[in-house]
């Protein structure tokens, strides 16, 4: 593996959490039994929009085993309600959240009560008592219902648009006059959620005689949990402590404060005792956040050459009733404002997003966050004008990718990127498979009756952002993270990181960047993460950052130790510390490699006997450092996936038959995690391309909640997904200039399959401009029912 | 997602369970408990709420797997994986056989059973289908005594079936396969082990004479999936036995499928559904006249 980290950063090491969780080791929050504990359950809307005219919970509390029942009044009396709002968009429309439905609930699973009772069963029981009279409203489900009025879910807004954000660069309108094709098109994307394994869930332990507050959290973001806890519930930030144990993925699901999950710690305030809840599947799919439901009217402008003129797009994107907190619901819209046409050196755009209330789950940040809509819309759109046009689409992503010559490249969307790989993702992808044999493969098969396909999507990813959209937008989320590593009295590490691990292997990553800093074996590394009494204040997981961020700071943070313990070692040795160093643990002579000190011996006198140290200063044996990128908003990942598909045309039914993905992301800490978050990555997109659907009726009634009938892609579903990555020169930076990838995978893989799916059908002249692509949609599509 | 309390009773023997189906339970209903793969996911989500459930997990006596005077005789506790790979199912009843291949997943087959199927009556689930299909006659027992079902008069509606609240689904008969006999089972499935959206079990005699290579007899087709019960489709059946099997007459078969009463799920239209009804017809057919050459699924 090409790199040039040092050893043992760069290595393909197994993530050291597996080993541990296969053990059965784990510790998740729901296997965390504090003394006095208390289970809750939570009773929700059966209605998408309605007043809550009388709530009678007498029953339900006179249940033996039952400690209290908490209307949304109750909770509230110890929390503050919320606003989504965020400074850099004013005209956000945000209503007042609380966190427990008042008078009014707006979703079906919205929360209505709390029943805190000794065990999970008597609470279920319970719920099932409160006796609460509703007056139902009209549910507003359909995103175009509300862009253009419907059922007012905030009179006092006066609005169900949330937000329009709008961006225009160069002449849009000459660049479509003087286009030799123009292809218009709209794009429905279902609504789908991330589904982690372990659902959400938290057990909230208040200590009244100190007003302490402990959360042990399925979160990836404990810091900004801290924070939003201590503000909305009147608590001193520093005796808030949140620990994210063990987590069981998240996929921004885990990214935003809930309403079931602060009442559950307003709860706990209120009694004074632990209470423990884990959301259940079923109320997974009603309260957890959603994603993408989008339509989007989009336009492209070719030449006859297979120039791209210009993109234009009319975003359209389906909300929950409220906009999320504390991140708000501006990043999606903006995502799809900012990623149109990506990858392509093009010259106008005209853009707008629009956010729209529905009574339906809330909507937030699922992996990817807006870039595969972006993306989907730009790949379908060059493929269909290629086509149009007559030229080969692989042809034109060719002719139009960003080149190195034209970097930095400042795009129409007015971001300006240093850096851009993806023409040399093309020249490796041309390298790992013959396109021309590809393209012939699928035309043989179509003679001989069979519908095969070929799909290409161009992706970019942004990774790894500075302060300039949350922090500037007065929303209290760190970009920055942190770093403690010390040295131990028998010679191991000790790091305290910020980031979060949710089963991705960022501690390994983090372990190996100390290590290499250090100069030490990786096994003596420890690292700890998700405890915001003992780590710095820091971002947590999102936005594809943890080791581009948090690497750093471990990095910066390892190099600062590993001079300290080199300026003791000369010190006990009265050498010059220019002529030792660290390698696999030991101190040696740079020069020679002759061992001359252990670093256990560094630390039995640090720590027990520092009176034998020369005179200068105290010997520490700990470093810190932070880092946030302060040298531009992003940085960007990017690469080409490629899906080969075939389709049975009686039943509609997709098989996926080939899967690359090229991709670049600068210098690589780990080539196996990093394949893993492609692949994990690959497959969610594939899910929500073929399979999954939060679908909801006119009511506002989710249809399809459970595991049965959201279908999220198994392993026999999907083809085995290969990889191959380019290593471009890293980018320009004072550090290890690592580029996130969290996300990739998913920001392309829709676009791939579903470009497949279209250029199978299109050779029928049919077309499908929908995901996901169902069996019947593509019998639709095809005129066969 | 916890199931309400109830009672848990294990049946020592069967007349230990039918003394207490025929006991009713002053707080609720008592239900049987099989392999629990359907049972048990509704009491968790509280679809369902017992106040007592017989286990008869340990009846051997419903584990009876064999053939006699030209019967295959199936217990009720017979599990899926069992039938899926018992040589005496495979010779006798290969319908059930290649049909129990395709019933959900591993874990699922391990733990569920036959009677447990047939008596859930779910009209996506492949057994019913089966059973209609191959005309399987149901025993059904209580304290008072036994009688005789034909699965006809068994799949009443939607988890709607013959058994009284104090019967207990003892034991299936279905005829023994000859070497004349034809089987086909087709489904459309999301993903491999799901419920399928739509699905046809079929079975057919090659015609006596064996030259005539392209007629088929004692043509029945169960469709399921699609309605409130598996669906008999006789009057395609009709159709395909009238005569030399062709393409016309596989059409006017297909055709004939538009009388059935198909709904629509969230999922699925009824357009949807009534196509890939047709599209199974067309595969079991082809697989009835020829099955050593058609890989059916
Ligand atoms: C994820 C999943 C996927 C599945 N996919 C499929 C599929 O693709 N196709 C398919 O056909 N099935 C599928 N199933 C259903 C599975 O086959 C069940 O096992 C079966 O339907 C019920 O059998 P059981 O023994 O588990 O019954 P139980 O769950 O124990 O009982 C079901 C019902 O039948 C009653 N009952 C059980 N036995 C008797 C008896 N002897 N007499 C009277 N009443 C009785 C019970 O009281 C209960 O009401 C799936 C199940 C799961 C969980």
């Amino acid at each position: 593996m090409s790199t040039d980290l040092p050893a043992p950063a760069g290595e393909p090491v197994p993530h050291r959490r597996t080993w541990r969780l296969l053990h059965g080791r784990g510790r998740y929050v729901g296997d965390i039994r504090l003394p006095g504990l208390l289970h809750a359950a939570v009773l929700r809307a059966p209605h998408a929009h309605a007043s809550i005219d009388a709530i009678d919970t007498a029953a339900a509390a006179a249940v033996p085993g039952v400690m209290a029942v908490f209307t949304g009044a109750d909770i509230a009396t110890v929390c503050a309600p919320w606003r989504g709002t965020h400074g850099l968009y004013p005209r956000l429309a945000a209503p007042l959240q609380h966190a427990v439905a008042i008078d009014t609930v707006r979703w079906c699973g919205e929360p209505v009560a709390l029943v805190v009772a000794a065990s999970r069963a008597v609470a279920e029981d319970a719920t099932a008592l409160i006796a609460v009279d509703y007056t139902p409203r009209p549910a507003l489900a359909d995103p175009e219902a509300a862009r253009g009025g419907g059922p007012l879910l905030h009179p006092d807004l006066g609005t169900n648009v949330c937000l329009t954000a709008a961006h225009e660069a160069g002449d849009v309108d000459a660049a479509f006059a003087a286009a030799a094709v123009v292809v218009e098109e709209t794009f429905r994307f279902g609504r789908h959620t991330g589904v982690p394994l372990e659902p959400r869930g938290l057990v909230a332990d208040f200590d009244p005689s100190e007003r302490r507050l402990t959360v042990h959290h399925s979160h990836q973001c404990p810091h900004q949990m801290q924070h939003e806890f201590a503000r909305l519930l009147g608590l001193a930030e520093q005796r808030v402590r949140v620990i994210a144990p063990d987590v069981g993925g998240a996929f921004g699901i885990k990214q935003q404060l809930y309403g079931d999950e602060i009442a559950v710690c307003a709860a706990s305030l209120l009694l004074g005792r632990p209470v423990a809840w884990i959301a259940d599947r079923l109320e997974s799919f009603s309260a957890d956040i959603h994603a993408r439901e989008h339509v989007v009217r989009g336009r492209i402008a070719l030449s006859a050459d297979g120039d791209i003129l210009a993109f234009a797009v009319d975003d359209l994107h389906a909300i929950g009733p409220y906009s999320q907190y504390p991140r708000s619901s501006a990043g999606e819209g903006r995502a799809v404002l900012a990623q149109t046409g990506a990858p392509y050196r093009y010259r106008a755009l005209r853009a707008r997003s629009t956010a729209v209330f529905q009574t339906k789950g809330m909507a937030g940040h699922y992996r990817g966050v807006g870039q595969p809509i972006a993306c989907a819309v730009t790949e379908a759109l060059v493929d269909r004008a290629a086509r149009k046009v007559g030229l080969d689409p692989v042809a034109v992503r060719r002719r139009n990718l960003v080149r190195a010559a034209d970097l930095p490249w400042r795009a129409p969307t007015g971001l300006v990127y240093p850096r851009l790989a993806v023409a040399d993702c093309m020249a490796a992808l041309d390298a790992h498979v013959d396109l021309a044999a590809l393209r012939r493969d699928c035309d043989d098969a179509r003679r001989a009756g069979r519908m095969r396909g070929l799909g290409l999507a161009t992706f970019v990813e942004l990774t790894s952002r500075g302060p300039g959209f949350y922090g500037a937008g007065g929303v209290p989320v760190s970009s920055r993270d942190g770093c403690t590593v010390r040295l131990e009295p028998g010679g191991g590490v000790r790091a305290l990181a910020s980031v979060t691990e949710q089963g991705q292997g960022t501690e390994t990553g983090i372990a190996q960047v100390i290590a290499a800093a250090l100069g030490v074996p990786l096994d003596t590394v420890e690292v700890i993460t998700g405890d915001t009494a003992t780590t710095f204040h820091g971002g947590g997981t999102w936005g594809s950052r943890s080791m581009a961020i948090g690497g750093e700071a471990a990095w910066r943070a390892g190099r600062a130790l590993r001079a300290e313990i080199l300026d003791v070692a000369a010190r006990l040795l009265q050498a010059d510390a220019a002529a030792l160093d660290l390698r696999d643990g030991v101190i040696v002579e740079a020069a020679t490699s002759a061992a001359r000190l252990t670093l256990a011996e560094i630390a039995a006198v640090g720590h027990f006997r520092p009176h034998e140290l020369p005179a200068g200063p105290q010997p520490q044996l700990v470093a810190s450092a932070s880092f946030g990128p302060l040298d531009g908003p992003f940085r960007a990942g990017s690469g080409i996936q490629l899906a080969v598909v075939e389709i049975d045309p009686d039943s509609g039914a997709v098989r996926l038959d080939r899967f690359v993905v090229v991709h670049e992301c600068g210098r690589v800490v780990n080539p196996l995690l990093v394949d893993e978050q492609i692949r994990g990555g690959v497959a969610q997109g594939i899910g929500a391309t073929l399979f999954e659907e939060l679908i909801y009726d006119t009511d506002g009634q989710l249809l399809t909640g459970s595991l049965a009938d959201y279908l999220l892609p198994t392993a026999a579903d999907l083809c085995d997904i290969e990889l191959v990555h380019v290593h471009a020169a890293p980018p320009e930076s004072d550090g290890l200039g690592l580029i996130g990838v969290g996300e990739a995978g998913t920001v392309g893989a829709a676009a791939a399959v579903l470009n497949a799916v279209d250029d199978a059908l299109a050779a029928r002249g049919a077309s499908i401009g929908q995901i996901p692509c169902t069996p019947e949609r593509i019998l639709t599509a095809l005129g066969a029912i | 997602m916890k199931p309400a309390a109830f009672d848990y009773v294990r049946a020592t023997s069967l007349t230990h369970a039918l003394d207490l189906l025929a006991s009713a339970d002053p707080d609720g209903e008592t239900r049987v408990l099989a392999g629990g793969q359907s049972l048990v996911p509704l009491m968790a989500m509280r679809l369902a709420a017992p106040a007592r459930l017989v286990d008869i997990n340990r009846l051997a006596a419903l584990e009876r797997l064999e053939v006699i005077d030209g019967r295959l005789v199936i217990g009720a506790l017979v599990r899926h994986h069992r039938l899926a790979t018992d040589p005496r199912v495979a010779s006798a009843a290969p319908l059930l056989a290649r049909a129990a291949t395709q019933v959900a997943h591993p874990a699922i087959r391990n733990r569920g059973t036959f009677g447990g199927s047939l008596a859930h009556a779910d009209p996506a689930a492949a057994f019913p289908a089966c059973a209609l299909a191959l005309g399987a006659t149901l025993t059904l027992a209580s304290a008072a005594g036994r009688r005789e079902v034909p699965a006809t008069a068994f799949f009443e509606g939607l988890y709607q079936t013959a058994l009284r609240p104090d019967e207990l689904l003892v034991e299936v008969a279905v005829p023994a396969a000859t070497a004349a006999s034809r089987s086909a089972f087709v489904i459309f499935t999301r993903r491999p082990g799901d419920f399928p959206v739509a699905g046809l079990a079929a079975v057919a005699r090659a015609a006596d004479d064996r030259s005539a290579v392209d007629r088929l007899a004692d043509i029945r087709l169960a469709v399921f999936g699609v309605g409130d019960t598996p669906l008999l489709a006789d009057t395609a059946a009709a159709i395909l036995e009238s005569g030399p099997i062709d393409a016309a007459r596989i059409d006017a078969a297909v055709a004939a499928l538009d009388t059935l009463e198909i709904r629509d799920s969230a999922t699925a239209s009824v357009r949807y559904r009534r196509h890939l009804v047709g599209v199974a017809l067309r595969r079991a057919t082809a697989a009835l006249l020829r099955p050593e050459a058609v890989a059916c699924r």
